[in-house]
């Protein structure tokens, strides 16, 4: 049998099952703690740090933290919200994400959150770094330009005998996503597919299915990101 | 050593331009030069991309008309995806796009007519310029100033329903088009409130065209007398000669009416076109292959389309059509300031369209994309409210673009608009020590009656910055003017 929790949201009094990590705990309350690297059902990474809270006044990750009884967590204080701003800057800054063009526009996570944390100019200096599009596979096209490097292909994208398709090589600011190229090759429409959609941001791309949900009926377009788990 | 005299930036052009006028030693006019500083960096920044990102990406080339260039890109990607030349795509797909298309050249053109080009008509080419503005239409005319912001808006709201938005939209996809007009959005433009209804935009359309007729009759020494010059013309027709902005075959009439280019698919383009390359200039100088650079150039925009087109399959444009051509008994009209009227009747055509499209039930199926076998290269062209726009694109066995070349309206015109300058130059400064505030003025007019896109910025508002150097014959700075 599981045992209900009590804690505290920025104050707020909120109740969850013990041990479930902190973005859940606090969505079931209708609090929105955002992310980019996690994935429900998927062993938590705690590669961006967009969900930083503090927790018992130290900063932790939300998304590997569980939850236990009395927490007290801050999640939407300008401090930490700054933080993630600063998170989402990084980001911008260091790959070359050209939304205006980009076929995820209106569907990408990134985007969304900078729309929520109100990014405008970034406080860090473009990088502009000389990136490649991957399009050998038959596919996916992989356009290294926009991968933020939150490795949710790689953690999530397994064949049906468990093993991965999608890798890294290189280290540090040269790492880069590989596919496969044997189990990539192979990769079934709906594995394909499953990918695509995993992706958070435009760095995986079906083939020629681009721009078909018009502009006004994207994801974000109809609900901006957070009102989901804010409505609960 | 002559004298040279320096012209920078010509203002109420959308971009920046910049003249020089060389002298000689009596003060003639030795030569003119109209430098359009255009980097045309679309072509290199699409290689490696996926094709299908061309449409959306290109048309950030301009602020302005992008609905063309995402319309001429969504077309060369038709054929590269099997969909056809021009008239392989669902009747839903191609009317969309028809109707973003018509929407596009009217508030184009309003934009230009009452905001850019009014000011010199309403106050003069000798007008002050801090009146000879839209601010100062606005308030000595504000029935047209409002009727010009409100064309656009209805323009720009037809663009939104079919685009998505009403600037760099992502609407046409290729093979076809990634929306229908609902119900609502049909009877928003058929049934809007007055002004903000389809029949409205017709009527004030109409309107437009009588008043420029008006004007012409008044002032008939400036309207045909200004810059003017034989050339030929080139535009897309449709197959039996009428006006198509959105597809057809490349046709071309030389100073006499004769066809140089008849029936011409225009896949085969290259067979065609050249382009010239001067070392003076950013921009390159397209023309007839078959005649050579020196003859083979041609202007492109509503003033050719009005002079290669043998009808307007609409029935009030056709009317004003049947009278522009009558005027120069049915032979090429090659005055500057015509293409204004030209420009005019188009307007009005395009408003006719719209209400014709807006009244088609096709607009409501859901049948919206066509594809067949993949081929490596497509070509797309278009009539932009500037002018003819050519895309061409060639793609790799990973669906990249390999290559790409564009040819925009405004590189059509750049031997026109540099003739149009010299023209003006040698009737204004023959002979003249220094140079007036209309001299200046009298260049400008000229470009602009071309409406050229000269980057992406935009200078519709305020004071001329203007600075004219003059040198003497031994390049002695003799006078320095700005406004
Ligand atoms: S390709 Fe996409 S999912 Fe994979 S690491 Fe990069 S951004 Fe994350
Ligand atoms: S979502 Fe928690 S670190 Fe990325």
């Amino acid at each position: 049998m599981s045992t209900l929790v009590n804690f505290k949201i920025d104050g707020v009094d909120c109740l969850a099952e013990a041990g479930i990590y902190l973005v859940e705990a606090a969505a079931e309350n209708g609090i929105y703690i955002p992310t980019l690297c996690n994935i429900q059902g998927v062993k938590p990474r705690g590669a961006c740090r967009i969900c930083t809270v503090m927790v018992n006044g130290r900063p932790m990750t939300a998304c590997t933290t569980p939850v236990t009884m009395g927490m007290e967590i801050q999640n939407d204080t300008p401090e930490i919200n700054d933080i993630r701003k600063a998170i989402i800057e990084v980001l911008f800054v260091e790959g070359n994400h050209f939304c205006p063009s980009c076929e995820k526009s209106g569907c990408c996570e990134l985007q969304a959150l900078a729309y929520r944390f109100r990014v405008m100019v970034p406080r860090f200096p473009f990088l502009f770094p000389r990136r490649e599009v991957d399009a050998s596979n038959p596919k996916i096209i992989k356009d290294h330009n926009r991968c933020i490097l939150c490795k949710r292909c790689i953690r999530a994208i397994k064949t049906e005998d468990g093993k991965n398709i999608f890798a890294y090589k290189k280290r540090g600011i040269e790492l880069e996503i590989i596919i496969d190229p044997e189990l990539g090759g192979k990769i079934t429409d709906e594995l394909a597919q499953k990918s695509v959609d995993i992706c958070p941001v435009g760095a995986l791309l079906p083939r020629e299915k681009a721009y078909q949900v018009p502009i006004g009926r994207r994801k974000y377009d109809i609900e901006p990101i957070g009102i989901e788990d804010e409505k609960k | 050593m002559g004298q040279k005299i320096t012209i920078e930036p010509v203002t109420r052009v959308e971009g920046h331009g910049k003249v020089t006028i060389h002298l000689d030693d009596k003060g003639n006019v030795k030569q003119t030069r109209l430098h359009i500083v255009e980097f045309r960096g679309f072509e290199r920044f699409v290689q490696g991309r996926p094709y299908w990102e061309a449409p959306v990406l290109v048309q950030r080339l301009c602020g302005i008309c992008p609905v063309s260039h995402h319309l001429a890109a969504a077309k060369a990607l038709d054929v590269i995806v099997g969909a056809g030349t021009g008239d392989g795509l669902t009747p839903t797909g191609e009317k969309m796009r028809r109707l973003m298309h018509y929407g596009q050249v009217f508030q184009s053109h309003a934009l230009h007519f009452f905001h850019l080009a009014s000011p010199d008509l309403l106050f003069g080419i000798d007008g002050d310029p801090l009146i000879r503005n839209v601010i100062g239409v606005a308030l000595k005319h504000k029935d047209l100033a409002v009727q010009g912001v409100m064309m656009r808006k209805f323009g720009q709201e037809i663009i939104k329903a079919t685009a998505g938005k009403k600037i760099h939209g992502t609407g046409a996809i290729p093979g076809g088009i990634n929306k229908n007009l609902s119900i609502e959005e049909r009877d928003s433009f058929l049934k809007g409130a007055d002004p903000m209804n389809a029949d409205k935009m017709v009527e004030w359309a109409q309107a437009a065209v009588d008043f420029f007729k008006g004007y012409h009759k008044a002032n008939k020494a400036l309207i045909d007398g200004f810059a003017t010059f034989p050339s030929s013309h080139l535009s897309l027709v449709r197959k039996d000669g009428a006006m198509d902005l959105y597809h057809g075959v490349l046709r071309a009439i030389d100073t006499n009416g004769k066809k140089i280019l008849d029936d011409v698919d225009y896949q085969d383009y290259l067979d065609y076109i050249d382009e010239e390359v001067r070392p003076w200039s950013y921009m390159k100088f397209p023309y007839l292959y078959n005649i050579g650079p020196e003859e083979g150039w041609y202007r492109v925009g509503p003033l050719a389309r009005c002079n290669t087109a043998d009808f307007i399959p609409s029935p009030l444009a056709q009317k004003e059509l049947e009278i522009f051509k009558a005027y120069t008994n049915g032979k090429p009209n090659n005055m500057s300031m015509h293409m204004h009227w030209a420009r005019l009747i188009e307007t009005l055509h395009s408003a006719e369209m719209m209400r014709e499209l807006l009244n088609d039930p096709d607009l409501q199926k859901d049948d919206l994309v066509v594809k067949g076998t993949k081929v490596k290269r497509g070509v797309g062209l278009i009539e932009a409210p500037r002018g003819t726009l050519f895309h061409h694109y060639e793609i790799n066995d990973q669906d990249q673009i390999e290559m790409a070349n564009l040819i925009v309206s405004t590189t059509n015109n750049n031997e026109p608009m540099n003739r149009a300058v010299n023209s003006v130059a040698v009737e204004y400064m023959t002979g003249q020590k220094e140079i007036t505030e209309g001299m200046m003025n009298a260049v400008e007019v000229a470009i602009r009656a071309y409406d050229p896109c000269l980057s992406c910025a935009t200078h519709a508002l305020g004071q001329m910055p203007l600075e004219i150097t003059l040198y003497d014959a031994n390049n002695n700075l003799i006078d320095k003017k700005r406004s």
